[in-house]
């Protein structure tokens, strides 16, 4: 079985800056790691690997230091690994990254089934999978919180929905996104970091793409663009009291009197 | 029949004129958490809860008791494991919880003044955002720094930073005739007279009460990897640790934990270990300030693990990764507790290169005692943590069989040069095995501190070094 997972480099930390100029992120490459919810992803397919046999390669796009969430792959266990890197591939939104990430795809080859995690945690905005599958012409199953079985060149999955779940058989190729705990992920291994340390990584730019329109990518293949990122202001008000219990519950009947929520 | 003054409602009238009745608990009032710690085998209701604000009260309190002759125990969050804060004379305790404020935080002196009933997990909440950094990492963070300090706690980062008492720069103590002093203070050096501060750090309560401390911060290390190595064997898993100190490395933390606990600990959690190719694990980690210098400080350490015949090593470089694995870690001692009926424990502590031996004569006593015993702990300091479990033993042949198998490992560690606490204390619960560690001549002087401290003998009567 070809799998194929892909991987994003996305800040370090969780407390993410804003320039506030370009209202851009700031993304500092010596904090990053790779995409949490990817690795939810790429411990699927190494598990699919174990079970069904075959080969797991990863794909990420970004400039020449995102190499190293390949490096990462590889010493959790991946066989092979691109990076999508072009100057005319900067700046592009989700549609111009999926069609990068869909023509990288049909350049390094054919898969059963292509693998993303559910969302990153930079953009979040969950839909760089389900867009790529568009891209590719193949069918999507979102949110998918279990994978029971490959047969027949088939693939059984459990999507969550609001309410329920939905048991689906798709047919390869297809894609999946995975949610967040869908497993433990396996830790990157020393032995095998230091093995394919020298391991090549094919890297592929515009050139290399059956489509060769710069139009179609980075910021001119974009249909949206940021005007600006901020944090969300809060409404929320925090008041603290301190006293006896007595006084407290008169202070709390007296002040839920006051906003009418009781009368 | 007690030497103590058992209370009445006289005394409990006399002492809600120094704190208001809503903050004591009297007779019924006294809630069953307050009749035990975490582990004591034998619950006991104090006649009278006080629930202090402030140094003056505790103060007033004391020289109250002290009058008349009323025994005092004081508790933090109740998460001790050797009875130190269980009111064996009843009397009354004083629970700091609600003394739980930072008071100061000096950073042109790197200093956290703050009050006994602050949670362990409180400063870091409180300390870290601003770039500081409290190294003491004792398992349970729900327990109160008070606490820490009376039991002198050590935690997991005792390789390279050390241990509770480390990082306690000054104390305010009340003395059981209520007179309130400051000991040490913001200085760095200090070679004044007789360290009292030192003598209070680990005394659990016996010779003075601690209304305050003021600790040592660091800067905040910007970084920290794990690194998580499967062993074929325990044996394989801490022979390697004499390896990893000799070769000069200093991680920040060095345990050993067992595939049974691990498992145990994932049933209590609910959710998977990261990796389970193995028996045995070293769990490592290290700090610094780019991932770069953490990485060269563990290549050194990787490869003396493999050429001891580690089956991989496995690096856990974000919160994510090293959340996973030191979640496990830290549920340990619940998830064992939960896997049984009953259970008592030893934290003794030997000579870094000798724990391979105690481990193994641990496991060698489960089949000569026929009874379960698990282990884990601190391979990197020494310190380790065993538990005697009961499972489906009746009452009299559990006493039966924990004495032995305590007795048995306590002259083990002994014959080791060890000493029988670590880092839990001796409370009570542990009282025979350090007099049988210690120099009659030591122990003399520490009953002599203690009648200097409270001549009274009302401060924690019965523990650690009196009967």
């Amino acid at each position: 079985m070809e799998i194929l997972v892909c991987i994003k480099q996305v800040p370090g930390s969780n407390k993410v800056e804003v320039d506030p100029v370009t209202g851009v992120l700031k993304r500092n490459g010596a904090d990053s790691k790779m995409n949490p919810y990817d690795l939810y992803a790429l411990e699927c397919g190494m598990k699919l690997k174990e079970q069904y046999g075959g080969r797991v390669s990863v794909i990420t796009m970004g400039p020449p230091p995102a190499a190293v969430v390949i490096k990462e792959a590889f010493a959790m266990g991946a066989d092979e690994g691109a990076l999508l890197s072009d100057r005319a591939f900067g700046g592009a939104d989700v549609l111009a990254t999926s069609y990068t990430l869909a023509q990288g795809i049909k350049k390094m080859g054919k898969f059963d089934v292509i693998i993303c995690g559910l969302q990153t945690t930079d953009g979040d905005t969950a839909q760089v999978g389900p867009e790529v599958s568009e891209a590719l012409d193949i069918p999507c199953v979102c949110n998918v919180a279990k994978i029971d079985k490959v047969e027949d060149n088939n693939i059984f999955v459990d999507m969550e929905m609001a309410n329920e779940f939905e048991q689906l058989k798709v047919q390869f190729p297809c894609l999946i996104t995975v949610k967040k705990d869908i497993n433990q992920p396996r830790l990157p291994s020393y032995k095998l970091k230091k093995a394919t340390e020298k391991k090549e990584i094919a890297v592929y730019g515009l050139k290399d793409m059956e489509d060769q329109d710069k139009k179609h990518y980075g910021l001119s293949g974009s249909a949206t663009q940021v005007q600006r990122i901020f944090p969300p202001v809060s409404d929320k008000e925090q008041e603290t009291w301190e006293g006896s219990g007595q006084e407290l519950t008169d202070k709390l009947f007296d002040k839920l009197k006051q906003l009418k929520f009781i009368s | 029949m007690s030497e103590y003054k058992k209370l009445t409602e006289a005394d409990l009238e006399e002492i809600a004129k120094i704190v208001p009745r809503e903050r004591i608990l009297w007779a019924d009032e006294v809630n069953e958490e307050y009749s035990h710690d975490e582990l004591s085998a034998i619950p006991s209701y104090p006649d009278l809860v006080v629930r202090a604000t402030s140094a003056e009260e505790i103060s007033k309190v004391l020289k109250y008791a002290n009058q008349e002759h009323i025994a005092v125990t004081p508790r933090g969050a109740g998460t001790g494991l050797v009875g130190a804060s269980v009111a064996v004379e009843h009397g009354i305790m004083m629970d700091t919880t609600l003394m739980n404020h930072f008071l100061e935080l000096d950073e042109e002196n790197l200093t956290l003044t703050l009050e006994p009933g602050v949670l362990l997990m409180e400063i870091y909440q409180y300390v870290e955002p601003k770039g500081l950094f409290y190294p003491p990492d004792p398992g349970e963070k729900t327990a109160t720094i008070g606490g820490n300090i009376s039991t002198n706690a050590g935690g997991m980062r005792a390789v390279k930073y050390g241990v509770t008492r480390d990082f306690v720069r000054g104390l305010e103590v009340v003395l059981a005739d209520g007179t309130i002093l400051e000991l040490g203070g913001k200085v760095v050096k200090n070679s004044s007279g007789y360290d009292l501060k030192d003598l209070i750090i680990g005394s659990e309560g016996t010779l003075a009460f601690i209304t305050k401390a003021i600790l040592k911060l660091l800067p905040l290390p910007q970084k920290a990897v794990s690194l998580l190595v499967p062993f074929p064997s325990l044996a394989q898993a801490i022979g390697t640790v004499p390896l990893i100190v000799k070769s000069k490395a200093i991680p920040t933390a060095i345990e050993f934990m067992e595939r049974e606990v691990i498992m145990d600990a994932e049933q209590f959690l609910g959710q998977s270990f990261p990796d389970n190719q193995a028996d045995a694990y070293l769990l490592l980690k290290f700090d610094g300030d780019t991932a770069e210098d953490i990485a060269k400080a563990y290549d050194g350490v990787a490869q003396i693990c493999l050429e001891q015949g580690a089956c991989d090593v496995l690096i856990a470089d974000t919160d994510e990764r090293a959340d996973a694995i030191w979640k496990t870690r830290g549920s340990f001692l619940q998830a064992i507790n939960g896997s049984t009926t009953m259970m008592d424990e030893v934290d003794v502590v030997v000579p870094r290169n000798r724990v391979n031996e105690f481990v193994e004569f641990v496991h060698a006593l489960q089949e000569e005692m026929h009874i379960r015993i698990k282990s884990f702990g601190h391979a990197g300091d020494g310190n380790l943590h065993v538990y005697i479990l009961r499972d489906d033993l009746d009452e009299d042949e559990w006493h039966r069989v924990l004495e032995a198998t305590m007795e048995k490992m306590y002259a083990k560690a002994r014959a080791m040069e060890g000493q029988v606490s670590g880092e839990h204390g001796i409370g009570f619960a542990k009282k025979s095995y350090l007099k049988e560690s210690l120099d009659p001549a030591a122990v003399a002087v520490m009953q002599g501190i203690k009648k200097a401290f409270d001549p009274n003998n009302i401060l924690n009567p019965h523990k650690v070094c009196f009967d």
